[in-house]
């Protein structure tokens, strides 16, 4: 294999930063960054937009532990908001109710808690400003063992029924617990 | 037990999945044709006072929630904004409200802000508490506040959207998270039943 000149070497270099640059610009706010806290990885953190002078959003995203022993998501804070808790809405017959995850919410050894609407969520209230698609804003998750992380969450227009993108995962290991049906 | 008791948690019963099939309702539930709601006084979103006779006339689509609703609410009034929209000039042949089950948080202000966001065709409902959970009772509309660790508070309340036609009567209700094309159809057949 020939050697590349130096020339040749800035070239390719440069050609690479662009495509890299390319692709990062061309996926644009769909691809949230993960992020790892010792056993547990965090996915695509995303906040729901909202109107001007809403008070409150909904931060969804998944929660992975690959670790031996369980975790709970226990709070958090926020820049742009003045509380942060873990909520979870649940439909009963055709009655909305919201509650508070007293003691935090659980994630199980070696699976995963999906946040996502209809089911749990990072409840942000008291908002200091609406928060726009395309934006970014910084919070700091507390788990009750890993500690806490701090995360930048994605802020989408959350469309009805639009599936949440999460990374791929192994299935066989995965516990749902957002799923828990409505009991009547 | 005596046989007293054993009618009364017969009736009791009854009630119960009397009230589960109402409310899990469609225009085929115990309710059709049912005159729903009262007459109010309230205020719109821009301020303005409003009452029943805003609702006289058309056939409208009747959605209770609060602005402190992460999802429930947002997700409804970006859909049913997109559904008259979608069913265009038949659309306006609707009238669409958004009525505030937590008025005393819900500023006039606050719902103006909030709906405009979303729809100019939908108008908020809010005002006077007593006055508000009145008129929610006249929809068959379960509401409760519910309190927070903190010190706050959150609303349960039922989800779905009501269809009435010109004169007030019961036409079906559209639940959360129905799809779009189901929804359409009713609003569809919604103005059609008003143009008989």
């Amino acid at each position: 294999m020939r050697c590349l000149k130096s020339t040749e070497t800035e070239m390719l270099k440069t050609t690479l930063t662009a495509i890299v640059a390319a692709t990062c610009l061309m996926a644009g706010p769909a691809i949230a960054k993960d992020y790892k806290l010792g056993d547990l990885a965090i996915d695509h953190p995303q906040a729901r937009a909202t109107p001007p002078k809403a008070p409150v959003s909904a931060g969804y995203m998944t929660i992975r532990n690959t670790g031996s022993t369980p975790d709970r998501l226990v709070g958090g804070t926020a820049t742009f908001a003045g509380k942060v808790e873990i909520h979870e809405m649940k439909m009963e017959g055709d009655v909305m109710k919201m509650r508070q995850i007293s003691g935090g919410l659980e994630i199980p050894a070696g699976g995963e808690v999906v946040l996502k609407p209809g089911g749990y969520h990072v409840m942000f209230m008291k908002l200091g400003g609406q928060l726009q698609a395309g934006e970014k804003r910084k919070a700091t998750l507390q788990f009750e063992k890993a500690g806490t992380i701090d995360i930048e969450f994605n802020v989408e227009d959350i469309k009805p029924g639009s599936k949440m993108k999460h990374g791929s995962m192994d299935h066989s290991k995965t516990m749902d617990h957002s799923m828990s049906g409505s009991s009547n | 037990m005596s046989w007293a008791a054993l009618a009364a948690l017969l009736l009791i019963l009854a009630g119960v999945f009397g009230y589960q099939s109402w409310f899990g309702g469609t225009e085929r539930s115990l309710m059709a044709g049912m005159k729903m709601g009262a007459p109010f006084k309230l205020v719109d979103h821009t301020g303005k006072p409003i009452t029943d006779r805003a609702l006289a006339g058309k056939p409208a689509a009747v959605f209770f929630g609060f602005t402190h609703c992460p999802e429930i609410c947002p997700t409804t009034l970006v859909e049913l904004s997109g559904w008259l929209d979608e069913i265009g000039d038949e659309g306006t042949d609707i009238n669409a409200f958004f009525v505030s089950v937590d008025p005393v948080r819900d500023t006039p202000e606050i719902m103006r802000s909030y709906i405009e966001n979303f729809s100019t065709r939908i108008v908020g409902v809010t005002g006077d508490p007593a006055e508000v959970s009145r008129l929610a009772k006249a929809w068959f509309v379960y509401f409760k506040k519910v309190p927070l660790d903190d010190g706050g508070y959150t609303m349960d309340h039922t989800a779905s959207t009501f269809l009435v036609d010109a004169d007030g009567h019961f036409k079906g209700t559209i639940a959360y998270g129905e799809s779009s094309d189901t929804a359409i159809a009713k609003l569809r057949r919604l103005v059609k039943s008003a143009s008989r």
